[in-house]
């Protein structure tokens, strides 16, 4: 709580109500395992920061580039990807190829001058609404400690 | 020794009749005198006959006479074989007297076997007229010997010397690297000379009781289903050296046959039940316990089979050491509900608890100290039945066993351990000795589970049992189309749950079958024709190879039925050529657009 305090102090928020940066973090969940999971932390009622927001997809293997770049363009402070752990695919081998691309992805936001904290891929299976609330939480925080994306000033001080 | 004859009548063997004691009967020509005698419930001692053996003819207790041809003699029943019309009498005056003689001078050299002094009793031989001599247990009737030699094939046992100083010994007098330890010698031994606890220091186990190793041809268990026996090939003796084979020999329907295999059976099902049950907590970990130290602490499954009436004791409850117990604790949640190792509840315990000391109660009279943190007896008549246990004189301790020791400052009596343990309701601690200690172990997912959850491409709940579709709405379907899960697979339940839950499931089965249809998800790709290339991205990332090239048109046909609708080409094709129904570009962009609708460009 006492980090959470200093983030508070030194921000300078775009959130008029909270006085603090509020990021927003695009996350995409497959069906079967992390969307599960979240379920599964919603059921269990634990908390996570609202600024982590999913949007369902099939498959994590179903996450074009694409829809990564498209958010970021449209103001995302962050996104992440997650899907079931390697083995675990529910359509036995997407999450592999999901596995093989985002690297891919990562590097090349790399060399657009994005913070590697910015974008991150995760696994989580349904059992583990702890995760998923651990890495909602943890993200947030991190964004929230970069501040607000703004592709002009990166790329300058990169 | 012997002439060679058939035994087993064969049909074109023909039957010859004879008298016997006076009765007429028929047998197979040529068939062993003793073998037709004992079929008629003719008894006639034998010393060295064993029916899976050839006969022997050296122990003479056997003889009879027989009249051929108006000649009388004294023969060997177990070595003569039968023709038409002979009279055979065992029990003459002339055989009595004769095998008089004989157990007189069997009993100056083995006056201590039992066998020899019961005949001896029986034939009325009191006065020896022979010099006696110091008893010997083995009466050289060469069972041991042929046993091993003619059906296990070991040939691990001989004859040495001759005369009166003929003995059995391993060939040699070395100890033998042949043995297999069969016991097949102990076994048919008639004097008890060749002992089983000789050979390997084989011993008492407690919990499953056995001398020598088990028959290698068993029933697992009493309750077991199927209750057909099987043959544990690694203590077989056929499987060892080819020999023996009574078993088929015996066997009426001809069931067993030693050249099958196990055999990998493929089966083409629509819909499969996952029912692989569950495996009981392995306290060894829990050192405070002394599971597996102490032999008075057992789990709550190997008292079961103690209990249960097929058991080692056949429903006897004894301590390790052979005594009726005059204490027991049983001790709840050994690895359910505690942090360290898995946390949720195990839920049959408590019942299954409360059983144990009924039956203790009832079997042996001995104090019940139950020590539990809380009694959860959830189901119908599970608190009726609770009741009744706290009125049979059941002491209930609510408090968890910090220890199990063999060891007190004050000196424990012989066979007793010491439980600690700290009574809340009371606010002490209490020491207690007793006989034996149940520890109720919890219900873990079964070894293997987690190689069928990846097969199947099922999830599991955070305590690693198979997780159901939805709690309340699909309970016995899994996230997998087709796939079902019933009993402790989904996590710990009472046989009462298992039945109703797979009842469910195979309604569920049943349900699907007689649709006779499968509903397809509606969110499957689809190419669209006049943008896709034909380049085969699509075809490699597929994971159920429903994509095909339509090599006339040149492009990516995507098979309904086989798509699943992961969407996998969707993300994978160069040309955006690929349209996933429900999860299309255009949905997930307006999704994305949506989230941050709120932030300005």
């Amino acid at each position: 709580m006492a980090e959470l305090e200093v983030v508070e102090e030194k921000e300078t928020g775009t959130a008029p109500t909270t006085g603090r940066f509020e990021p927003k973090i695009v996350a995409f969940l497959c069906t079967w395992c992390s969307y599960t999971g979240a379920d599964l932390a919603g059921t269990a009622r634990m908390e996570y920061p609202p600024n982590f927001i999913p949007i369902r997809v099939m498959c994590s293997g179903r996450v074009d580039p694409e829809f990564i770049f498209k958010a970021f363009r449209d103001g995302a402070d962050g996104v992440a990807v997650c899907g079931c752990h390697p083995g675990d695919c529910h359509y036995i081998s997407g999450n592999f190829k999901t596995m093989s691309r985002m690297p891919i992805v990562k590097r090349y936001l790399e060399q657009m001058g994005l913070e590697p904290e910015r974008f991150r891929l995760e696994w989580i299976s349904a059992a583990e609404g702890e995760k998923f609330q651990q890495v909602a939480t943890e993200m947030t925080e991190q964004v929230r400690k970069l501040g607000p994306l703004n592709w002009n000033e990166t790329v300058e001080t990169q | 020794m012997n002439e060679k004859t058939e035994i087993i009548a064969e049909p074109d063997v023909k039957m010859v009749t004879f008298t016997i004691d006076g009765k007429e009967v028929t047998a197979p020509d040529r068939t062993f005198l003793i073998k037709v005698a004992r079929e008629h419930n003719i008894e006639i001692p034998t010393l060295c006959y064993n029916e899976h053996l050839e006969p022997y003819g050296v122990c003479r207790m056997c003889i009879v006479e027989v009249t051929r041809n108006g000649r009388r003699r004294i023969v060997t029943a177990c070595n003569y074989p039968v023709t038409e019309g002979i009279v055979v009498e065992t029990r003459n005056e002339r055989i009595i007297n004769n095998r008089k003689l004989l157990l007189e001078m069997m009993m100056a050299r083995h006056s201590e076997v039992e066998v020899i002094r019961n005949l001896a009793k029986e034939y009325g031989v009191d006065t020896i007229r022979f010099k006696e001599q110091p008893s010997e247990e083995c009466i050289l009737c060469g069972l041991c010997v042929r046993v091993c030699n003619d059906l296990v094939g070991a040939h691990a046992l001989c004859f040495a010397q001759r005369g009166p100083e003929r003995y059995v010994t391993t060939p040699y007098d070395v100890e033998s690297d042949t043995c297999i330890g069969c016991g097949a010698c102990y076994h048919v031994c008639p004097t008890n000379h060749i002992k089983m606890e000789q050979m390997d220091g084989l011993s008492v186990v407690y919990g499953d009781v056995s001398l020598g190793p088990d028959k290698p041809i068993h029933i697992d268990f009493m309750q077991a289903v199927p209750a057909t026996p099987w043959i544990d090939q690694k203590s077989c003796i056929h499987f060892q050296t080819d020999g023996c084979g009574i078993c088929s020999e015996v066997c009426p329907t001809d069931a067993i046959h030693y050249d099958m295999k196990d055999e990998i059976v493929e089966v083409e099902a629509g819909n499969i039940i996952v029912t692989s049950g569950f495996k009981g907590f392995d306290p060894s970990p829990m050192y405070q316990f002394g599971y597996g130290r102490l032999p008075q602490v057992m789990t709550s499954i190997e008292f079961e089979k103690l209990s249960n009436a097929g058991g080692s004791t056949g429903g006897k409850l004894l301590t390790p050491d052979g005594r009726t117990p005059e204490a027991v604790a049983i001790v709840h949640c050994i690895g359910s509900r505690d942090k360290n190792y898995n946390e949720y509840c195990s839920r049959i315990c408590c019942m299954q608890s409360l059983k144990f000391s009924h039956l203790i109660r009832e079997k042996t009279g001995a104090e019940v100290y139950q020590c539990y943190i809380d009694m959860r007896c959830f189901g119908k008549g599970y608190e009726e039945f609770y009741s009744r246990v706290l009125s049979e004189d059941v002491h209930f301790i609510r408090g968890k066993v910090s220890e199990v020791t063999d060891f007190s400052p004050d000196g424990l009596p012989e066979g007793k351990v010491l439980i600690k343990v700290e009574d809340t309701l009371l606010g002490i601690v209490r020491e207690i000795p007793v006989d034996m200690v149940i520890l109720s172990v919890g219900i873990e997912p079964q070894v293997g589970a987690q190689d069928l959850k990846q097969k199947l491409r099922i999830s599991v709940s955070p305590d690693s049992f198979f997780l159901e579709r939805h709690p309340k709405l699909a309970p016995v379907a899994t996230a997998t189309e087709g796939v079902f899960i019933a009993g402790c697979a989904q996590g710990p339940k009472d046989i009462p749950d298992t039945v109703a839950q797979a009842n469910a499931a195979a309604a569920a089965v049943l349900q699907a079958i007689a649709q006779g249809e499968v509903m397809l998800e509606p969110i499957t790709a689809e190419v669209m024709e006049e943008q896709c290339t034909g380049c085969e991205t699509c075809l490699s990332v597929c994971p159920y190879e429903a994509i095909t090239k339509d090599e006339e048109k040149g492009i990516a046909v995507i098979n309904d039925a086989l798509c699943k609708g992961c969407g996998t080409c969707v993300a994978a094709c160069p040309s955006g050529a690929i349209k996933q129904w429900g999860f299309d570009r255009e949905q997930i962009i307006a999704e994305i657009d949506a989230v941050l609708a709120d932030i300005a460009v």
